[in-house]
């Protein structure tokens, strides 16, 4: 029994560490600290600093340290700590991880994990709250990894370590299992062998045919409350765990909405020249002729995430809202509770 | 960095060499308590709703809380030297930088507090605390403080002002490459700026020996051409005397000074942390360095200060920081609809 994506990550890091050499762990505190939230924990007691090491805070240096590594043969495992602070070295990443395969004509593959921390909700404010994973599917050459639960987390890890491009896995950190701030998964059973879940396979969490709910981390949990809530009110809500965005399954999206004829897309990045425009925009072209409503997001508004409780509530998708939202889409009022 | 204490003999005459006198001194004592205080008295906050199971996002203050318990010599032994047109960037760790420069303490509690009435009306936090009126900026991303104070050190000397800027940070943003690009441009432009930098031995779990090629970051400066100090964090005049130096420096168009100033926190790296890469007895050493009391002793061996004169001022930096929370606790929380508004001028 694992509680959270994070030991599920670590695990998976330890189980292809025991078996290649070559993967190391490079970071900001991922010895003492485990990465903060817990997806390296364990591997410095197991492996010692020669393996997982502290680096300076040097965003910058061990990202492209990355790069050099991957290409004369080690396999980095990356932590950055807070997505947030991409912006010290989205430069490594952007115009060389994710470039130098292609521009070198195919001989330079870039096998980079990159390990990240996500999301709001606990008071972090607008510079350690972010989900900013559209920025990076923007990106093109760089796999984009959302897990929602520790199952997934374990078998999506493990695929990214065999994959020889980079992938960056959003940890969500409400989903990470650490004591620090709340908890919204669950108790999962995984399986103590390594195991495998491919990318590019969204997965449909519960079923129903009145509107699809499409989400990704811990707006799937969410979107399952608001599934499980609108059941109540007789409106019965799929809901699609997207789990790789890069490599994105549009085909169960498109049959999802073809069936239902509605789409309510959730996302806690922000909402503009994003995910969910870019979901809408590949759903509409395969479902356009079965679809009964213009598709509705509920997505973080184009603001900074505020420091206040009462702020940071207003601008997170909760339960509620997707709630609303779901009703205003399948034309029962919000007030008819 | 520890020294032996001067004699009674020399005392005086170092006071007097880093230009300071028994009003400043006392001034300072007082500042130093209020941050103390402030901070004991937020921490006691902090913990309410989280001592059973601790989770950042329980009321009242949410979110992380990086205390400064310990460092309250460098910044109040830096900002003595700084009026309101002087610039300052801070970090994380801000609170007593805030305080030092003067910035209302009532209003810092409501913003960590995330009341309409804090100095960001709850959008910022504790780690993004802003005061215009102080020309008080700061950040939460590690080494963002430097570039952006050799700005304002820009801006002072475009304007032709005798303005400065201060740049606070720990030894740990220094690895970053924003403190060696930040060396060279202030250096090249002798830029009115003074960074200091707060050597507490630690950034985050990290000790400073696996972080670190040179043990003291100043010896960095130098390869740039900029002076440096060396200094005691734990002591206010040893700060403010190198302070003095380079605030000087900078006024009179000489350009950048760096000042490393070893210190202490006494609290983990924020509130919550199992802080199981450091040794309690560690810890103790240091406290027997406590700036508050070594300063207190001095003013005493000096005849400056008796106990009832150095009570009465810890009393009245007790009660503004108990008057700073009690402001916090009962202003109103911001509306939800505030989250929407401000994104742009
Ligand atoms: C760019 C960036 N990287 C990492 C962090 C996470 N972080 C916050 S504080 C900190 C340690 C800072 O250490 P130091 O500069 O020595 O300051 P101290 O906390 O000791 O006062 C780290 C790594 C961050 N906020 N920003
Ligand atoms: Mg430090």
């Amino acid at each position: 029994m694992l509680s959270g994506i994070a030991p599920a990550i670590s695990e998976a890091i330890d189980q292809e560490m025991a078996g290649n050499p070559n993967v190391v762990v490079l970071g900001e505190d991922v010895t003492y600290w485990g990465a903060v939230f817990g997806f390296t924990a364990g591997l410095f007691q197991k492996y010692g600093r020669e393996r997982v090491i502290d680096t300076p805070i040097t965003e910058q240096t061990f990202m492209g340290m990355a790069v050099g590594a991957a290409a004369t043969g080690l396999r980095p495992v990356v932590s950055l700590m807070f997505v947030d602070f991409l912006g010290t070295c989205f430069d490594q990443i952007y115009n060389h991880m994710a470039k130098n395969h292609y521009m070198s004509g195919g001989q330079f593959p870039m096998p980079v994990t990159i390990v990240t921390a996500v999301g709001g909700g606990y008071g972090d404010a607008g510079q350690h709250s972010e989900l900013l994973y559209g920025l990076f599917g923007n990106v093109p050459g760089i796999k984009v990894v959302v897990p929602a639960t520790a199952h997934d987390a374990k078998g999506l890890t493990a695929t990214a370590l065999a994959d020889p491009n980079p992938v960056v896995i959003f940890g969500h950190k409400l989903l990470t299992g650490h004591p620090g701030v709340p908890f919204e998964g669950e108790e999962e059973d995984v399986p103590k062998d390594p195991y495998t879940i491919p990318f590019g396979q969204a997965a449909v969490r519960r079923e129903g045919t009145d509107l699809t709910i499409i989400a990704t981390a811990l707006m799937v949990r969410r979107s399952l409350q608001a599934a499980a809530r609108l059941a109540e009110h007789g409106i019965s809500a799929e809901v699609i765990d997207v789990r790789t965005l890069v490599p994105l399954d549009i085909d169960t999206l498109v049959a999802s909405a073809r069936r239902t004829g509605r789409v309510l897309l959730v996302d806690e990045d922000y909402r503009s020249f994003g995910t969910t425009g870019e979901l809408a925009f590949r759903i509409q072209a395969g479902a356009f002729d079965r679809l009964r409503a213009p598709i509705h997001r509920v997505a973080v508004p184009d603001v900074p995430i505020p420091f206040a409780e009462p702020l940071e509530q207003a601008v997170i998708p909760s339960v509620t809202r997707i709630v609303d939202a779901a009703r205003a889409l399948t034309g029962v009022p919000a007030t008819a509770r | 960095m520890w020294r032996p204490e001067p004699s009674d003999a020399d005392l005086p005459v170092r006071i007097a060499e880093a230009g300071l006198d028994r009003d400043v001194l006392l001034a300072a004592y007082r500042r130093m308590c209020l941050i103390r205080v402030f901070e004991e008295a937020v921490r006691s906050r902090y913990w309410i709703g989280k001592t059973s199971t601790f989770n950042m996002a329980a009321e009242p203050i949410r979110g992380e809380l990086h205390l400064a318990i310990g460092h309250e010599a460098v910044a109040v032994g830096v900002c003595a030297l700084l009026g309101d047109a002087d610039a300052v960037v801070s970090t994380h760790r801000a609170h007593h930088h805030a305080l030092a420069k003067g910035v209302d303490p009532g209003r810092l509690a409501a913003e960590m507090f995330g009341k309409a009435t804090g100095l960001c009306r709850g959008k910022g936090g504790e780690m993004h605390l802003f005061a215009r009126n102080k020309r008080f900026l700061n950040s939460g991303i590690v080494g963002a403080s430097y570039p952006q104070a050799a700005g304002a050190a820009f801006s002072f000397q475009r304007q032709g002002n005798r303005n400065l800027a201060v740049a606070f940070s720990g030894e740990g943003a220094a690895n970053h490459g924003t403190f060696s690009e930040t060396l060279n441009a202030a250096a090249l432009w002798q830029l009115p700026l003074v960074i200091v930098i707060e050597d507490n031995l630690y950034a985050d779990a990290t000790p400073k020996w696996a972080a670190q090629a040179v043990n003291q970051q100043f010896q960095r400066a130098q390869s740039h051409n900029v002076p440096a100090y060396l200094v005691d964090g734990m002591d206010v005049i040893d700060v403010h005397a190198a302070a003095r130096r380079a605030v000087d420096r900078a006024r009179d168009g000489y350009g950048p000074t760096v000042i490393e100033a070893v210190c202490y926190r006494y609290r983990g790296h924020f509130e919550g942390d199992p802080e199981n890469y450091r040794t309690r007895e560690e810890v103790e050493l240091w406290q027997r360095l406590d700036p508050i009391p070594r300063l207190a002793d001095r003013l005493r061996r000096l005849g400056w200060a008796d106990d009832a004169t150095l009570t009465g001022l810890r009393e009245a930096a007790a009660h503004d920081a108990v008057q700073a929370v009690r402001f916090a606790e009962d202003s109103p929380p911001p509306e939800p609809v505030e989250a929407l508004a401000g994104v742009f001028a």
